[in-house]
């Protein structure tokens, strides 16, 4: 493999302290220098002036939809989306069909992974099986076939008993439990948040009640286990509230918060008009909250109370979001749009740079111990993996579903204008995707 | 002649659809509820019919049962001359799983200038209002809006009452799901009435009322101290699911705290208005004899009904701006 | 756009009674008679036109009011509906002879609106036609039979009837664009 040479760019690792303007050399798919003043040796110069350079960003949650749901993502077309939004590594969840519930199945996801991915991908396997909530999956062997982490998804492990040897299972075995959290009976049939929105529109509500009252739950059980917890998206101020405390009494509990609910409120259900347009886009599970609980996130992101973000990216199809808001599939696919969100809200002032990177790349990789399995995953270091993302802090763009490469068109961010995007991406040494304005 | 002689206190209906009350402009709804007293007018003349909408189709697109609200746009379409096709859920291509969107373009296709639409989900008829350039009248739907059942309620108030500024109105019952109430209330603090919402506060909306509005609307569990002085009580039909679900303990509770009966009304202003908006459940939400009294417009909201839905068919019926 | 006076309240006023006298010549006195008005200015019209026949023949002639807003032939071209009101007919109009009142006939279009109206609510005898201004240019075969005043006027100019009632002074106009080749 031949040699690149990334340079005068912002290099940024925040886990190892680096914030300079360096050159990074890349060769044989490993990082071999940072330095400055670095000569070319006869392979590719990227021009990196006026960039950001680090570490591709690792997704800790994210659809792929294959096998199954192939009408609305393939594992081609979204790790395909994932690679142009900056995400050289991706955890996918296990809401498949069928789900990865045993080491055959895992297997056999894990073959067609390889031949199709354009990135990489850690497939979770599912808690129980079926993702039904009644007997445990084949914990053990989901480890041993290479599983990262397990998840029931968007199914939250309702019975406490469960739970509670599940993660003690998965802990043994050396895998992390992801876990929606979410009580389905509080929940009752809502699809926004509970709140003044829902009112005026007449939808079943989601309450704040029902996420906290699982994160408590949970993070209970983590204690009375001590096994590692990780909760997925949270997007509550009381949540977060939870998940400092429990980290702050060193229970080994992780969490994420997804870029939507750090940009989005439950507004973007009722849209900008005067009359209420129902947004199905905007319908996401669990739901855009408050603009209090989204200052929350955006604090706690800073404070460095969470540890990743990760996407959520959940592609549909057309029809599943073209209906009744009622009948409307949750979800948003925003491989493509999480980074120009996120530096959008860095060029606002809201979010630190700084711990935007660190929660798209070191955070995710320590809280799932991702780099046992790939040397320098989420790093720019010497001798280590070279996974990396140029990034263009100040460039203004207009989100256009159609052009996303993702099968999912369904972005409640369609004609927004975001400051910031991703310009090259390099996977294991090679330059596998740039825009096409990028020059060099 | 009538031609150069604009009468200066015309309003204009400019919108392309009737979603809901709530941002209807009070020159909005007092031209509706003007229109409406030249339909009752029509409706009183010994051949209560006229020509107007000769030519125009009005489609009621009925994914809910109804009867009255489907009824009565029929009737006042069908007194306006317009073609009228009622289309229900069962007996059609809906039943055989077609999308909404599918449905409205083919009804679009086939020459529906106006669509009628009853849904039980929320938002329903602001999809369809997108999807075609037929005009869509919210027929209700789901928890979120019934605008001409709103009408028709301003407009029979407003036939006792006068101006409803400043006038109390009492809304009882289920107020976190109904889209009567809902529709009710964007309608009377438009025009300047000061709302009360009650019932028990497993159905009482917490947040519905921005803190601007907050001294034209109440919210409270006390019925008994809300109805005192009321120029109006309507009370909303108690779904009977609401006792399976646990929102209620019993309909015995619910009559016990909620019940507009003879003792509560007694508390009300002298000659205060009954409405109900219909279908009741007498000796629930309602006592007979209070749904019966010297006090109710029950029936003549019904009949008002027709006069309001042919002003709204009237106005919607021009070519859409 | 240029505006000239072409009747004054004295002239109006001379209109009205001249009309009263030919109505109750042509109908033989003022049994059956019935005054409708068109809104909105044919409606202060019939109210004077009756106020005159009172003092003429001292009798009170129920005067009527109809709206024609919903039997106009244009509705579904329209952006925005006229505002309709009620109509209100102080008898029955079977077997009576009616007279509609309206302040200008142009085109025609609203005389034809205003019987059609006027025959839902039952089977008048006989229908008469009366008008302050005829200022010509008929699209219907339709021609009136009493008359204040005949005014040629061009297809693109605009008369307009103010009166007390409803505009605060009486007064016919006519409004004209400005010509460039004048």
């Amino acid at each position: 493999m031949s040699d690149l040479l990334i340079r005068g760019g912002r290099v940024l690792v925040p886990a190892r302290g680096i914030d300079a303007v360096l050159d990074v050399r890349v060769r044989d798919g490993v990082v071999t220098e940072i330095g400055t003043a670095l000569e070319p040796a006869g392979g590719r110069v990227i021009d990196a002036e006026g960039c950001i350079v680090t570490a591709g960003f690792v997704d800790l949650h994210a659809h792929l939809r294959e096998p199954g749901f192939e009408q609305k993502g393939t594992i081609a077309t979204e790790t395909e989306a994932a690679l142009r939004g900056g995400f050289t590594t991706i955890c996918a969840m296990p809401n498949t069909e069928p789900a990865p519930d045993s080491a055959p199945v895992f297997e056999a996801l894990m073959e067609r992974l390889a031949r199709e991915a354009r990135v990489r991908v850690f497939p979770l396997g599912s808690v129980t099986r079926r993702r039904a909530g009644k007997e445990l999956s084949e914990i053990a062997e989901l480890a041993a076939g290479g599983c990262v982490a397990i998840s029931d998804d968007g199914n939250p492990v309702a019975d406490g008993r469960l739970m509670r040897n599940a993660l003690a299972l998965a802990s043994a075995a050396g895998m992390v439990l992801s876990e929606h959290c979410d009580d389905p009976e509080l929940n009752d049939g809502g699809v926004i948040n509970e709140g003044r929105v829902s009112e005026r529109l007449g939808l079943a509500g989601q309450p704040v009640a029902a996420e906290v009252a699982a994160i408590a739950r949970n993070i209970a059980l983590c204690e009375a286990t001590g096994a590692r917890l990780h909760i997925a998206h949270v997007t509550t101020a009381r949540g977060i509230e939870l998940v400092a405390g429990a980290k702050a009494r060193g229970l080994p509990v992780t969490c994420e918060v997804t870029p939507s609910h750090l940009f989005l409120t439950e507004d973007a259900v009722a849209g900008p008009g005067p009359e209420p347009a129902y947004d199905t886009n905007a319908r996401i599970n669990p739901p855009l909250r408050t603009e209090m609980d989204r200052w929350a996130l955006v604090h706690a992101l800073n404070e460095g109370t969470i540890d990743a973000i990760a996407t959520d990216h959940a592609p549909h199809a057309i029809e599943d979001k073209l209906c009744e808001f009622d009948y409307a599939a949750p979800g948003i696919a925003c491989f493509e749009t999480a980074a120009g969100t996120l530096l959008t809200q860095v060029a606002r002032g809201e979010l630190q740079l700084a711990r935007v990177i660190e929660a798209l790349t070191s955070g995710p990789v320590l809280a799932w111990g991702l780099d046992s399995r790939e040397k320098g995953l989420g790093s720019i270091e010497p001798g280590g993996v070279a996974d990396i993302v140029v990034l263009e802090p100040g460039r203004e763009w207009t989100v256009d579903a159609t052009a996303m490469a993702s099968k999912g068109k369904n972005t409640p961010l369609q004609g927004a204008t975001l400051t910031g995007r991703v310009r090259v991406v390099v996977v294991g040494g090679e330059v596998r995707w740039e825009s096409e304005e990028s020059d060099g | 002649m009538a031609d150069e002689t604009i009468s200066p206190d015309a309003g204009s209906w400019r919108r392309k659809d009737l979603l809901d009350t709530d941002t209807l402009s009070r020159e909005e709804i007092a031209l509706v509820l003007k229109t409406a007293e030249a339909m009752a007018e029509v409706r009183s003349r010994p051949m209560p019919k006229v020509a107007t909408l000769r030519g125009i189709t009005v489609v009621t697109l009925f994914y809910e049962q109804s009867t009255r609200t489907r009824a009565s746009f029929e009737v006042a379409g069908k007194a306006m001359g317009a073609d009228v096709v009622n289309l229900t859920a069962s007996g059609s291509s809906v039943e055989k799983g077609e999308s909404l969107v599918d449905t409205v373009r083919t009804l679009e296709a086939i020459g529906a200038d106006i669509i009628v639409m009853r849904h039980s989900k929320s938002g329903a008829p602001a999809l369809a209002a997108r999807t075609t350039k037929a005009r869509v009248v919210n027929g209700g739907d789901g928890q979120h809006a019934h605008p001409t059942q709103a009408l028709l309620d301003v407009f029979t108030m407003q036939q006792h009452l006068g101006d409803l500024a400043g006038k109390r109105v009492v809304i009882v019952g289920d107020i976190l799901h109904s889209r009567v109430a809902r529709s009710n209330l964007w309608a009377l603090m438009a025009l300047g009435a000061d709302v009360t919402l009650t019932g028990p506060a497993t159905l009482l909306p917490q947040t519905l009322v921005g803190a601007s509005e907050a001294g034209r609307c109440r919210t409270t569990t006390d019925f008994d101290a809300a109805i005192e002085g009321a120029d109006v009580v309507m009370a909303l039909r108690i779904q009977k699911e609401r006792q399976a679900t646990g929102l209620i303990p019993s309909l015995r509770d619910y009559i016990r705290g909620y019940q507009l009966n003879e003792t509560r009304l007694a508390r009300a202003k002298p000659g205060a208005l009954v409405m109900h908006p219909g279908p009741k459940n007498e000796g629930i939400e309602v006592a007979p004899s209070v749904a019966a009294g010297a006090a109710s417009v029950i029936d003549e909201q019904v009949a008002n009904g027709v006069a309001v839905r042919m002003a709204v068919l009237y106005l919607m019926a021009g070519r859409a701006a | 756009m240029s505006r000239k006076q072409l009747l004054g309240p004295d002239d109006i006023g001379r209109s009205i009674r001249r009309i009263a006298h030919e109505i109750i010549e042509n109908n033989r006195g003022t049994d059956g008679l019935l005054l409708v008005g068109l809104l909105t200015r044919g409606v202060p019209l019939a109210e004077r036109l009756g106020t005159a026949i009172k003092e003429f023949e001292g009798v009170d002639v129920p005067v009527g009011r109809l709206d024609i807003g919903l039997y106009r032939d244009d509705i579904a071209r329209r952006i925005n509906p006229t505002p309709i009101r009620p109509s209100a007919m102080p008898r029955d109009i079977d077997g009576a002879t009616v007279v509609l009142v309206d302040d200008v006939l142009f085109t025609g279009r609203s005389a034809r609106a205003a019987m059609e109206a006027l025959l839902d609510f039952g089977r008048p005898r006989r229908v008469r036609l009366a008008v302050l201004i005829d200022r010509g240019h008929r699209e219907l075969p339709i021609s009136p039979d009493f008359v204040g005043k005949n005014i040629p006027t061009g297809r693109g100019e605009t008369v307009r009837v103010r009166l007390q009632e409803p505009d605060g002074e009486d007064g016919v106009y006519i409004d004209s664009e400005e010509t460039v080749d004048g």
